[in-house]
């Protein structure tokens, strides 16, 4: 499913799914009392403009050799990715009522062994850029015009591994991959720039060889510009600039929201907020 | 009845991995080879020749290179990630466990110049803790060549089987076994040498020191049944029960006596029959010597392996 670049209809429609999927992502954690909906929050609109504006996928041929790749490198924020990937089809809403329950195929961090459409196991942070990296040279020697995406979180660009990635994609001008980084600037603990500092994350990108464009991470129309954008003639990196938690007003900017779970009063007052 | 001997001359079995996989990839243009500037200790100078764009060298990179090859099997190419086994497992040992083993991708690591081949230079460069480190990422065949032929079949199965496999190979010289009728196969110990009295079981570079072994204990009328473990994952019980029904066994590995094939045969004996295990190996790291200079020092020798199989004997 391909959906024509930026007509009111598509964003209309990632509008609605973002919606859904923020509700059923913290209904999710509600259930589970476990998760990660701060980091759920602030990725959600660019997995749902991906997945209902930009990639090319079809949810009854998961391995189909030409799809487009979408890599959840920050494999906490599964509920981001569960929610995304039952809307678009690939398994039934029912299964999200198992996230995390005893041999649940929605483990804490997705598994591809476990789900269709999961490319790769994430969780430890610093691998799923690797492995992005690894699917755009297959695609690049195989001459396929598909193109992969990758959502690292900001707080995991501390890992080295991402800098051994960013550079052998820099030196390959790997064209068809996109790095989105969840620019929400709080890790687990603290805020990125107190912690470990990242910025100015634009000039060391564009130092390793990488075009580099912001967005506004909750802007569905400036998402939807940026990431179905042609390929140019190197890696691209967006850096989506998000608001941890976004759309419950108690959860916005919370570092403690990173993995804290609601109560019924916080859950009620949520789905309120959410409409 | 099998009874291997060992021809004269020594070999790099590197030579046998480097044409093997140069005429696997001429036939299968899905094979790649994913490098950390290891073309040339890899012995993959002529591949690169032959096939460019399928040499990927991602420079002194571990994490990348085997997240790189996790990434590269998605895509469906078949991945040949060749590199030091020391930097291989211990450097990228996350990507290891999470990108190969856990994920379950068609991705072959090939662990070179592996155990003490790099002798003098010391415990950073051994890579003696490999065995240890992948034995519990069940997910992962290991195999562990013990001669050219072996190797050469190893990389070849390797190619065809579709799921992670560890390659453990050696720059070590080693002569070529001479075994009658001899097969190759993943999962099942190979019988050097038949024998009642006590079973001498080993993988790799140390293979033909315990067939020489059994020649001396021969000579002083013990029978020994030596077996070439050249699977460790996973490993063959059947084999092993019928080790330990001639009541002592040796394990002989060029790597540490802790939690790689010693390790695994005494867990196996602890739960399925208390005999005597004498293991083998290396005890950690170790002072400054050539690799020929640490095996003498810890017996891996064939009067060493002897002198365990009496020792065993005698604890019987």
């Amino acid at each position: 499913m391909h959906m024509p670049a930026g007509t009111n209809d598509t964003l209309s429609l990632i509008t609605a799914k973002a919606l859904w999927m923020r509700r059923r992502a913290f209904q999710m954690v509600y259930m589970a009392q476990l998760g990660h909906p701060g980091g759920d929050f602030s990725a959600i609109d660019v997995l749902a403009t991906l997945y209902f504006g930009v990639l090319r996928f079809d949810p009854a041929r998961p391995d189909w050799p030409a799809r487009d790749r979408f890599i959840m490198s920050k494999g906490h924020a599964s509920g981001a990715l569960y929610t995304a990937l039952c809307a678009a089809g690939y398994f039934p809403e029912s299964w999200l009522d198992s996230y995390m329950q005893p041999r649940s195929l929605l483990n804490g961090h997705p598994n591809r062994n476990y789900l269709p459409g999961v490319e790769t196991n994430t969780g430890p942070l610093g691998h799923g850029f690797p492995v992005a990296v690894g699917v755009a040279i297959a695609g690049k020697l195989s001459g396929s015009d598909h193109r992969t995406f990758v959502l690292t979180g900001d707080g995991e660009q501390q890992e080295g591994s991402n800098w051994e990635a960013a550079m052998v994609a820099g030196h390959r001008k790997l064209s068809h991959l996109t790095l989105i980084i969840d620019r929400n600037r709080l890790q687990q603990g603290a805020g990125t720039e107190e912690t470990s500092g990242l910025d100015p994350l634009d000039q060391k990108y564009a130092a390793f060889g990488w075009d580099v464009a912001f967005a506004d991470g909750h802007d569905i129309a400036a998402l939807h510009l940026a990431l179905s954008a042609p390929p140019g003639d190197r890696p691209r990196c967006i850096i989506a600039n998000t608001v941890k938690g976004k759309g419950v007003s108690f959860m916005e900017n919370k570092a403690n929201w990173h993995h804290g779970v609601p109560n019924a009063d916080q859950f009620a007052t949520a789905m309120k907020e959410l409409i | 009845m099998a009874h291997a001997t060992a021809k004269a001359g020594l070999f790099d079995c590197r030579e046998a991995w480097a044409s093997t996989i140069e005429a696997l990839a001429a036939a299968d243009e899905r094979i790649v080879v994913v490098v950390n500037d290891s073309v040339g200790s890899s012995k993959l100078g002529g591949f690169q020749k032959a096939f460019p764009d399928r040499t990927i060298n991602v420079g002194i990179a571990e994490q990348v290179m085997v997240g790189v090859g996790a990434g590269l099997a998605n895509g469906g190419r078949i991945p040949f990630v060749s590199a030091a086994s020391c930097f291989i497992t211990g450097r990228a040992l996350e990507q290891v466990k999470a990108d190969v083993a856990y994920a379950g991708f068609n991705v072959k690591l090939v662990g070179q110049s592996s155990g003490v081949a790099y002798g003098e230079l010391g415990a950073t460069h051994h890579s003696i803790e490999d065995f240890a480190w992948l034995r519990p990422l069940t997910d992962i065949i290991v195999i562990t060549p013990s001669d050219p032929w072996e190797t050469a079949e190893a990389v070849k199965w390797a190619a065809t089987h579709e799921g992670p496999v560890y390659l453990r190979l050696s720059r070590m010289p080693v002569p070529a076994l001479e075994v009658p009728d001899r097969v190759f196969r993943v999962g099942k110990a190979e019988v050097m040498r038949e024998g009642r009295d006590l079973a001498i079981i080993a993988c790799g570079t140390t293979v033909h020191l315990a067939v020489a072994a059994a020649e001396l204990l021969a000579q002083d009328g013990v029978a020994a049944r030596v077996l070439n473990m050249a699977t460790l994952n996973p490993l063959d019980e059947e084999a092993l029960h019928a080790a330990a029904a001639t009541g002592a066994i040796v394990t002989v590995e060029e790597a540490s006596v802790r939690g790689g094939l010693g390790g695994a045969v005494a867990e196996f004996t602890a739960s399925h029959r208390p005999i005597p295990v004498e293991r083998m190996g290396f005890p950690g790291f170790m002072p400054t010597g050539s690799a020929d200079w640490l095996f003498a020092e810890h017996g891996l020798s064939a009067p060493g392996i002897a002198a365990a199989a009496m020792r065993a004997l005698a604890r019987r």
